[in-house]
């Protein structure tokens, strides 16, 4: 989606400030938001992709002014009601609907080591012809879905080489949605920086982004 | 007393939908509110923040629903704040400072050769580590959310996930790179690596001069998350100088 959350090339952001000494959390809510988002992302209800557009649907006025943990708050809820681990009635008054059975949770304390240190590959072993090669000059599609997708718009419509072949790798654009995982080839691409911004951008410079095969074609 | 507190919290849920106001999320993020909600029951002098709340109420009952267990957020937690942060990085770095054959297999296949240190897992499940030269400089960023290589680095501190970074870091690199204090001469080529999809980037810094004499250990204490994002440039020769 055409979204506040693709900020690349975006003007009038200010300054990037750097905290000193910056804790991981700067409050305990934003740690246990943090965990929970992971406690409840294992009864496997959405993917990363579905998690990532539902803070891609906070409105803009609110993205712009929560911060991080704020806007994943937002979202998180969203998403819990909508994949029917939490009612909405459940969620508007803080206590569980009567007469439900206490659930186990799928995530215990002694499963999270396993958790952090496996994560949750996204590549996948199907034996799936690549449609583009290493080397080859490739044109970003000019498409704009309405839905989730990770080609920012700077980089549609625009001519690169790609460097890279990483392999078979689930998409997002149809993940996001629980309509399959269409998995294909992901390429690391180069495009000059003058290929995106013209010629305010240094000659030698370039920026690299990951990108399937959907979002690619032939030059 | 448990009594009152859960109604507090209760009547803090019933505007989950409401939006959390600009100033609330702020006071939440500087840590001036919020921590005694959780911490104690004893009535105190703090005025939580609106978010700070809702997530506490939001815990309560994801965990009375059985939705998730308490103990395992406690190690989640623990395990970032305390097990997993940049120091990782820095000992893959000093490794292939002082190791030419880890360092090939660290640029060639970066899961593995990370995970020879005992490194892996959630956010680094695919990882590719870029090379600074005299004549290249690598800066990763993600423009469209956050990500970051969590095995190594840890989890991002807040700039990078600051609409600044994340806006200009591809449009104007050497301009990020100024306000970071780097000046890159106009023959040192920038990549900016924008992290699109599930391959995380880690720059490997040049090694600093004068520091053949150093053991790994003491390689990796010169090594900074910065350098490691690709905001510094320059490492320091001894431990505490600035480059």
């Amino acid at each position: 989606m055409n979204g506040i959350h693709d900020m690349g090339g975006m003007h009038g952001m200010g300054p990037v400030v750097a905290e000193k000494n910056e804790p991981v959390f700067h409050a305990i809510w934003e740690s246990r938001l943090f965990a929970m988002r992971r406690g409840a992302g294992a009864w496997g209800k959405w993917n990363i992709d579905a998690s990532r557009y539902a803070v891609e649907r906070v409105p803009p006025t609110e993205h712009l002014q929560a911060s991080y943990y704020a806007r994943q708050y937002i979202a998180f809820a969203k998403l819990m009601v909508e994949r029917g681990l939490v009612a909405a009635d459940e969620m508007a008054t803080g206590h569980p609907a009567l007469g439900q059975p206490k659930l186990t949770p799928p995530l215990t304390v002694d499963k999270v080591a396993a958790m952090v240190s496996k994560g949750s590959p996204t590549n996948r072993e199907f034996k799936i012809a690549p449609r583009h090669r290493e080397g080859q000059a490739v044109r970003t599609r000019e498409i704009h879905p309405a839905t989730h997708t990770r080609l920012p718009r700077y980089a549609r419509g625009r001519t690169g080489t790609i460097i890279r072949d990483h392999g078979v790798f689930v998409f997002p654009d149809t993940n996001c949605q629980f309509l399959g995982e269409k998995p294909q080839h992901l390429y690391s691409v180069r495009f000059a920086a003058r290929e995106l911004w013209g010629e305010q951008a240094e000659p030698r410079d370039s920026v690299y982004l990951d990108l399937w095969d959907d979002y690619l074609d032939p030059v | 007393m448990e009594t009152t507190r859960r109604d507090f919290l209760a009547g803090a849920i019933t505007v989950a939908g409401a939006p959390i106001a600009a100033g609330a999320s702020k006071a939440g993020e500087a840590g001036q509110n919020g921590e005694h909600a959780h911490a104690h029951d004893h009535d105190h002098q703090d005025v939580p923040s609106d978010v700070a709340l809702r997530v506490m109420a939001l815990e309560s009952l994801l965990v009375e629903k059985g939705l998730v267990d308490k103990s395992a957020l406690d190690a989640l937690v623990d395990t970032y704040e305390h097990k997993i942060g940049p120091r990782n990085g820095a000992r893959v770095v000093a490794r292939a400072w002082n190791d030419t054959s880890y360092k090939q297999r660290l640029l060639s296949n970066a899961d593995h050769a990370i995970a020879e240190l005992g490194y892996s897992g959630m956010q680094g499940e695919h990882m590719v580590v870029v090379e600074n030269t005299p004549s290249v400089h690598n800066i990763v960023v993600c423009t469209l959310c956050s990500c970051y290589p969590w095995p190594v680095l840890g989890l991002p501190p807040v700039w990078y996930k600051s609409p600044p970074y994340r806006s200009r870091t591809v449009i104007d690199p050497r301009g990020v790179l100024r306000e970071f204090g780097v000046v890159l001469p106009e023959h040192v080529e920038v990549r900016v690596w924008d992290s699109t999809a599930e391959i995380r980037y880690l720059v490997l810094p040049e090694r600093p001069p004068d520091t053949a004499h150093l053991n790994e250990q003491e390689l990796a204490l010169l090594v900074t998350r910065d350098a490691m994002v690709g905001v510094a440039r320059d490492l320091p020769s001894r431990q505490g100088d600035r480059a």
